[in-house]
């Protein structure tokens, strides 16, 4: 395994060599190289395809805006697609594999839409697949679909582990190359908490792929002392592989740290963590990107930017070519050439733009003046360059500078808007920053080592200083200002071939000028109609090159032109990692009833109730379905007794002088005349007047209310609650707590509960229907002095109560209820019991006060109190809202008792077209009724408290059904109510 | 978001949960003429300022207190956080 592009030198580790496999194909590498520089050297120019034309491509940068070296890498359900080579790290046992082709690499069949090209320009899909209508779906889409995309997903649960942190600074710094280094250095020696952050896997940025000496030693010798000095501070924290992708309110930042994606496996450890950092200050020293210039074929394998020709040779010992040519329009692009031929590489020409003299005297180098790449020649692999002037250079790699763009995409995740400076022919931070957020170094202009260096310090000591801390002295690094002229020079006019601005997408300097023509002027429609800067890369490498073509052939300056709004993320943050922990199980937080064991251990099964897991039934004996054990919980409940936990039911303990009044305020019934020890049913109503929530409050002394609520309601009704205590009545001696985790609390109901309970029950309780009669209340002991509250309200409809014990004791209080209720042949039940019950007793809950309804749609408008002030109350006079002929709450059965209800069917007058017009209302509720032996239903019907009796049609178009059913009175049982008396 | 909370000192902003316009403090007279269209109002007009905004947040992860926060909707400054019922005293809300 020979490594035919490994040159000397750079900062990777010789002695642990390292194998993988591209394509299948075993190759070697060393530790320190990224997959692209491990490419290289082994040869490797080709490395996949392009998302549209299937053009070949390869390692374009060395960074992370790479718009072309995307791969799949590792493989089965670890496969990670649309992996930057230029940023993954080499491990021993990679393996990567190109993507977007049909077939090899090398011979991908879709390459015919490359030849398929002047037909497939920008806008090709508006246009061509307007007609017929009926062929979007059943042809286009599904054709475009299976072509469209860059790398596949492995379609199997993702087995790595993410997970979210929370750190705080003084100081957070977003790059550690020389500005960022400088900057975290001035802050940490002043004592200030700093957190430096880099995307790269070894920090010093710039200063590990230049030659340029500072303080009299090479950059990446400086820089790693300086981390060295960092590190030694208790009070800097360094994060290597860990990308700053976005800037939020308030100094607040979100990172995505890759833990362990450097290593062939994760170990149990997190893969990647998402940070959330909270910072004072912010010093933003992302430094710079280069930018290429566009001429025909400037795309093929083998055509590079200059300064990540000059990293694969200067860090990672990899010359990208032998014979390598370099075309610049700015002084920067000679260092190429300055650093390669010092590595002994050999430099054909350099072709400069400007018709000037070098800025770097290169004695073998021959220099081009005033010429330009026109275009080139080499399908998987550049062979040779054509200039303008017509002469061919046979090269195999040409290293491309159009100039350099600060990375101002932080900057503007605010309000901020780049302002272009001229001098160095780019867009600079401009507007309104991030709250505390300054910027320094390239990233804010400052494009040369010595200036990157000053600045660094300079602001990071102007924000500690204003923090409070004193900046240490120092003496400046020496280092020097080298040359930068750039020339506003963006493509090669005369080149007649196709030339590439953005080569993730496929767009061209043609498109953009058809983008224009077609009337797409503004940069952010340009980037629509072209699809410009937008996937993984969001053009970092397109976006300047192309908005300044738009301002040319418009006649704007480029400010006038302007650039697209960069938004959060920086770079692509994947989706494991924004769910972090919640996954699966641990989607939500879940709560568990206190009888949740008991339950487990006697056949329940569970339903989510909002984020608690209730008992929904109980299997007992040979029971097959959930109907059988459903029928047998409400039939026993309402023969024999029946013991279900409703501790989910919001509780909320009301105290004060004033406890009364307030909830003359929040319900829409009178609580303050209700009396000690008694309990009354509770509405509550929306400020608009529509149904909000219900339940019951009990009085257990002068000052002491409990009140429930739903169990859905819980937390926003507790929310209200405050809201008018602390807003609307803020003088009110009134308290609130949320006890609903305080009390176990369970429902008792059925002929036997009394008899039931008498065992439970200390002594001194007298529980005959005397001195307990319906709707009481009491707090009391059970079970020898355990304190409880006992209810007696009743939501099957039977004799039944309420009876509460402190949390701790709900498991053994629903086994002492059973124990107890043995003999009487007492059962558990679960929710779907309890709707059972409730729809036989035409209760209102969820699907009936569904956000729509008002008191007098279920037949309650006489609960909503006219004589008091109450929310609600006002607007639920509105003449719409009580209109005589308004849907009511009405009970239904149908006609043929063996035919089963629908939810959701709607009701429609006999001979009357099933049409919206005709439209009388719906079933929201329908349960088999155990106890009558047929399915019954509630729903909403115009007028239908003078509609009993008459028979309508329940039409339900989804299900393609129709049924006659009887308009009834929604107490089907006991509807006089003597059960719950007795 | 950081809210500063008048009794906790900074805290983020998911502890909270957001209402809306602070308007709904001033809640009508049930009584008052024209209580009707006073109610509709309140419930359903609202200013949608860009800039200066006073809003309702409740710290609801927290000591349960509503706070009345003037935010600026354009750079989301907070440059006041107060007690909701002290807002709501000074208003005049005292019965």
């Amino acid at each position: 395994m020979t490594q035919p592009n490994r040159i000397g030198g750079g900062l990777i580790d010789r002695a642990k060599p390292l194998t993988f496999r591209f394509n299948n194909k075993e190759m070697a590498g060393f530790e320190g190289d990224t997959l692209a520089s491990a490419l290289l050297a082994n040869g490797q120019r080709l490395v996949g395809r392009s998302f549209k034309y299937h053009r070949p491509r390869g390692v374009f940068t060395a960074g992370s805006e790479e718009p072309n070296a995307l791969v799949h890498l590792r493989t089965g359900a670890h496969t990670e697609p649309n992996t930057r080579a230029t940023m993954a790290e080499l491990f021993d046992g990679l393996t990567a594999t190109s993507q977007n082709h049909r077939g090899s690499l090398e011979h991908d069949m879709m390459a015919v839409t490359d030849f398929l090209s002047p037909f497939l320009s920008a806008g090709f899909y508006y246009k061509t697949f307007m007609w017929p209508k009926a062929f979007w779906e059943k042809v286009y889409e599904p054709a475009i679909r299976a072509s469209a995309g860059l790398g596949r997903l492995s379609m199997q649960e993702d087995p790595d582990q993410y997970d979210k942190g929370f750190l705080h600074c003084d100081l957070l710094v977003i790059g550690s190359g020389p500005a960022g280094l400088s900057a975290a250095l001035a802050a940490a020696r002043a004592g200030a908490r700093v957190i430096l952050a880099d995307e790269d896997f070894v920090a010093g940025g710039r200063l590990n792929s230049e030659t340029l000496e500072l303080g009299g030693m090479a950059g990446h010798d400086w820089a790693a002392q300086a981390l060295a000095e960092l590190a030694s501070m208790g009070h800097v924290r360094i994060m290597t592989r860990t990308t700053v992708y976005g800037a939020y309110d308030h100094g607040i930042y979100g990172a995505l740290e890759r833990c362990t994606d450097h290593l062939a496996d994760s170990a149990g450890k997190p893969r990647q963590i998402l940070w959330r950092i909270y910072s004072k200050r912010a010093v933003l020293a992302a430094g710079s990107t280069e930018r290429p210039i566009a001429f025909g074929n400037n795309d093929r394998p083998g055509v590079m930017l200059a300064g990540a020709v000059r990293t694969y040779v200067n860090r990672f010992g990899v010359a990208p070519g032998k014979e390598v040519a370099v075309f610049t329009n700015n002084d920067d692009g000679w260092r190429t050439a300055a650093d390669l031929t010092a590595k002994g590489v050999h430099i054909r020409a350099v072709i400069d733009s400007r018709d000037r003299a070098a800025p770097i005297t290169l004695p073998d180098v021959r220099h081009i003046r005033g010429a330009s790449v026109v275009n080139t020649v080499g399908r998987k692999g550049l062979k040779s360059i054509t200039l303008t002037d017509g002469q061919v250079l046979p090269v195999d790699c040409l290293a491309v500078s159009g100039g350099w763009n600060p990375n101002v995409h932080l900057t503007c995740h605010q309000r901020g808007k780049p302002e272009w400076r001229d001098d160095i022919k780019a867009f600079v931070p401009g507007g309104t920053m991030p709250a505390g957020m300054v910027v320094a170094g390239a990233a804010n202009g400052a494009m040369t080592l010595a200036a990157a260096l000053a600045e660094g310090r300079a602001q990071a000591e102007a924000q500690i200083s204003d923090l409070g801390f004193t900046p240490a002295k120092a003496d400046p690094v020496e280092a020097e200002d080298e040359p930068q002229d750039t020339a506003a020079f963006w493509y090669v006019p005369e080149s007649r071939h196709r030339a590439w601005l953005d080569q993730q997408n496929d767009v061209t300097v043609k498109d953009v000028k058809l983008s224009h023509q077609e009337g797409f002027r503004a940069v952010e429609h340009l980037k629509r109609y072209t699809t410009l800067g937008m996937a993984t890369d969001q053009g970092k490498t397109a976006n300047i090159p192309a908005l300044a073509i738009m301002s040319e052939i418009t006649g704007r300056t480029i400010p006038e032109t302007g650039t697209t709004i960069f938004r959060p993320p920086f770079t692509p943050v994947p989706m494991g990692a924004l769910a972090g922990r919640a996954r699966g199980k641990d989607f939500r937080p879940y709560r568990l009833t206190p009888s949740h064991k008991w339950a487990e251990e006697h056949g329940a099964s569970f339903v989510t109730v909002g984020n608690w897991l209730r008992a929904e039934w109980y299997v007992q004996g040979d029971e097959k379905g959930w109907r059988d054990s459903v029928d047998r919980e409400a039939k026993t409940a309402r023969e024999k007794v029946g013991i279900c936990d409703v501790t989910t039911l919001g509780k909320i303990d009301i105290k004060g002088k004033d406890a009364g009044a307030f909830l003359d305020k929040v319900y829409a019934n009178t609580f303050s005349t209700l009396k000690i020890g008694k309990v009354r049913y509770g509405l509550m109503l929306r400020e608009d007047g529509i149904c909000y929530d219900d339940g019951t409050t009990a009085r257990l002394s002068e000052n002491h209310y409990v009140m429930t609520t739903t169990t859905a309601n819980a937390v926003l009704v507790f929310r209200r609650m405050e809201f008018a205590r602390q807003c609307l009545w803020p003088n009110m001696d009134v308290h609130l707590i949320s006890t609903t985790d305080g009390w176990a609390q369970f429902a008792v109901a059925g002929p036997k509960s009394r008899d039931l309970l008498r065992k439970v029950v200390d002594k001194d309780v007298d529980l005959s229907n005397e001195a307990f009669p319906f709707m009481s209340c009491a707090e009391i002991t059970v079970c020898g002095g355990t304190p409880a509250r006992l209810f007696r309200i009743s939501f099957s409809g039977e004799l039944a109560y309420e009876i509460a014990v402190p949390a701790r004791y709900g498991n053994s209080m629903m086994a002492v209820l059973n124990e107890a209720g043995a003999e009487f042949g007492a059962v558990p039940y679960g929710t779907e019991a309890l709707s059972v019950m409730r729809i036989e007793k035409g209760h209102a809950v969820g699907n009936e006060l569904n956000g729509q309804t008002t008191a007098h749609n279920i037949g309650l408008g006489k609960m909503v109190s006219q004589k008091k002030e109450c929310i609600g109350n006002v607007l639920s006079q509105r003449p719409e809202m009580i209109r005589d002929d308004a849907i009511r709450m009405m009970g239904f059965r149908p006609v043929d008792r063996s035919q089963k209800l629908i939810t959701g069917s709607h009701f429609i007058n006999k001979g009357e077209e099933a049409v919206m017009e005709n439209d009388q209302g719906w079933m929201t509720s329908v349960a088999y009724s155990p106890n009558l032996g047929h399915s019954i239903g509630l729903g909403f019907i115009k007028s239908g408290h003078e509609r009993k009796g008459e028979i309508v049609r329940a039409v339900s178009p989804v299900h393609g059904t129709e049924m006659e059913v009887e308009i009834v009175s929604a107490h089907f049982i006991d509807p006089e109510g003597e059960r719950l008396r007795g | 978001m950081i809210i500063p909370h008048p009794l906790l000192g900074p805290r983020d902003a998911a502890e909270f949960v957001y209402l809306g316009d602070a308007s709904l403090i001033d809640r009508p007279d049930w009584q008052a003429e024209g209580a009707m269209e006073q109610f509709h109002d309140y419930g359903y007009l609202r200013d949608n300022p860009a800039g200066q905004h006073q809003e309702l947040w409740y710290h609801e992860q927290g000591d349960r207190s509503w706070l009345v926060v003037t935010r600026d909707t354009l750079t989301h400054e907070i440059t006041q956080v107060e007690l909701a019922r002290d807002v709501a005293r000074a208003r005049g809300r005292d019965k």
